[in-house]
């Protein structure tokens, strides 16, 4: 398996709170590395700071994409070399409709964009194509619509790089089943998904997880046995402790 | 190429439909003072008049009880380079009568050109009156539109009014709508625009709820970039029991642009409400960045944006 992603030793800092510290991260073509960890511990800054995003610039440490250096690029230059994101909160657009939005991504890329391939990109996310496509992509839509409409629009740009945060959340578990399918279609294409969650059943589509705590990633293993540890094992972040706790974690994936 | 051929010519261009050749259709078609066509209806009378010097008087009356099946074409303009164009416009929409009306206003070629209309506009009781209003300058930005209107709304009637300028350069528009709304009128009022380089956008537009239940909107979507501005005066007075308004008012710059809002609302009694919503501000971040995710670049990303809202 090649190399995708190579993150080393990055630190992020936000309005002089530490985000992000030392972070180390590798992910293969073709492979899913779960995300895991308590709300605040930095997944979706982690997410943001590899697609480039507004005030995410790391403070230290380097971010490689096949074998190249990102750091210094834009965020539309990232997904012009294959990297995306799925948001965890989508934006909503006032007068852009479904189809629209769906098909930016190929025609900024100069690409023909089929109906068959807009219905393709639906039916996947359990979307009925012809009910949404004329839609717009505005707060008529539910917050689960919203969201598999934006995994939808990130499978039709069949990226190489795909940062999925959270897309579990909030849709139902008949679709749920969807997500999964979706993820099975990237390891599929060779694509490296980097899928952050709180769900059991998203692990499963996982082959490799990490768990970040305080901005610190604390353990890396194989999936079940990181969320394993992490329901039944993991001292609770406010722990006085945790400093020592963090710091003996390390020592063990070190 | 006649003048009139010219004018509809230039109104196709700036995106009109082809309509007057079909009978069915009432049209009216002015370049300068010059009356080029008028076309009239069962149930729709068109009235033109050339006044004082440069001055033409339009008068539409819809009959009481009639509803006109296709909405009625106005096709206004001045071709050349230089020119003053001067209407007084009046519009009597009788008890219970429906109609639509789209108005084009287009200066292809306009270096120098000014636009002033008034209109008075009645509608009666069980009234329906739909207006919308398209406006093509030209590239150049010297055109300057000044418009009056005085509307009055009757029991149970309806007003929706939308105002668009989406291509091509604003120069200078002064816009002035007020409307009276009686019981259980409602009356929406819209307004989209965009404007560049040193264009300069001034709207009021004011509604004095004073019937019992009556309804208004006013909205309004801006977009302004390089050193344009925008200024949005939106009053809404409700002074009627059950009558209700809202105010919305987005506005997203870009460069050296300039945008100000000033909602005024004004509640007189205690069964009425009003609210009102401004955003200004430039393009959202969050907006920006999911398509910047997906491979547009900056300009791109801010032009879907701001399409989307002025076409929503
Ligand atoms: N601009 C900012 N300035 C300061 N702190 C910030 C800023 N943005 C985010 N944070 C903080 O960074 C931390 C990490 O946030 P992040 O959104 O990455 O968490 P998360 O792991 O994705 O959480 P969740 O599971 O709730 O989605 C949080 O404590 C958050 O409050
Ligand atoms: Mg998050």
């Amino acid at each position: 398996m090649n190399s995708l992603l190579n993150i080393d030793n990055l630190d992020l800092t936000l309005e002089n709170t530490s985000i992000l510290r030392d972070i180390s991260l590798e992910i293969n073509e073709g492979e899913t590395t779960a995300v895991i960890g308590p709300n605040g511990c930095g997944k979706s800054s982690l997410a943001y700071t590899i697609m480039g995003l507004k005030d995410y610039t790391p403070d230290k440490g380097e971010i490689f994409f096949k074998g190249e250096e990102i750091s210094g690029y834009s965020i539309d230059e990232r997904a012009k070399k294959g990297i995306t994101l799925a948001w965890q909160e989508p934006a909503r657009f006032e007068g852009v409709t479904v189809r629209e939005f769906l098909s930016l991504g190929l025609k900024s890329r100069g690409e023909q964009v089929t109906e068959k391939k807009l219905a393709r990109a639906l039916r996947e996310v359990a979307i009925v194509p012809e009910k949404y496509l004329d839609r717009n992509i505005d707060e008529t839509l539910s917050g689960g619509e919203r969201k598999r409409i934006e995994l939808a629009s990130i499978l039709i740009m069949e990226p190489e790089l795909v940062m999925l945060d959270e897309p579990d959340s909030g849709v139902d578990v008949v679709a749920l089943n969807n997500i999964g399918n979706v993820i099975s279609d990237f390891k599929k294409e060779n694509t490296g998904v980097l899928l952050i969650t709180h769900s059991e059943e998203m692990l499963d589509f996982a082959d490799k997880a990490v768990l970040i705590c305080k901005g610190k990633i604390i353990k890396k293993g194989n999936p079940g046995e990181i969320s394993e540890y992490f329901r039944y094992e993991c001292t609770p972040c406010e722990d006085e402790d945790y400093e020592k706790h963090t710091k003996q974690e390390v020592e063990n994936v070190g | 190429m006649d003048d009139y051929q010219m004018m509809v010519e230039a109104y196709k261009e700036a995106g009109g439909e082809d309509v007057f050749a079909d009978s069915e259709v009432a049209h009216v078609v002015l370049e300068r003072d010059n009356i080029l066509g008028a076309h009239e209806v069962e149930g729709l009378s068109v009235d033109l008049k050339n006044r004082e010097e440069g001055l033409v008087g339009v008068k539409i009356e819809v009959k009481e009880g009639y509803k006109i099946q296709k909405p009625v074409h106005m096709c206004f303009g001045v071709l050349p380079e230089k020119g003053v164009q001067k209407i007084d416009m009046e519009i009597e929409v009788q008890e219970e009568a429906e109609v639509e009306v789209m108005a084009d206003c287009v200066f292809p070629s306009a270096a120098k050109v000014k636009h002033i209309m008034n209109a008075d506009i009645h509608i009666r009781k069980g009234g329906s009156y739909t207006y919308k209003e398209n406006h093509y300058h030209g590239e150049k930005g010297g055109v300057e539109v000044i418009a009056n209107s005085d509307i009055k709304l009757e029991e149970n009637s309806y007003l929706y009014t939308i105002f668009s300028l989406l291509e091509g350069r604003v120069g200078k528009i002064d816009f002035d709508y007020e409307a009276e709304l009686g019981d259980f009128s409602t009356m929406e009022m819209l307004a989209r625009m965009q404007g560049a380089e040193d264009d300069e956008i001034k709207i009021r537009e004011a509604g004095k709820l004073k019937g019992r239940g009556a309804r208004g909107l006013l909205d309004s979507k801006i977009a302004v970039q390089d050193d344009a501005s925008a200024e949005i005066l939106n009053e809404l007075t409700a002074s009627a029991p059950e009558s209700q308004g809202h105010v919305d008012c987005t506005e997203i710059i870009k460069d050296e642009a300039v945008a100000r809002a000033v909602p005024i609302v004004e509640v007189r009694d205690p069964e009425a409400k009003v609210t009102h919503e401004a955003a200004i501000g430039s393009v959202d971040d969050t907006q920006l960045q999911t398509l910047m995710a997906r491979g547009l670049d900056k300009e791109e990303a801010s032009e879907v944006i701001i399409q989307g809202m002025l076409n929503d």
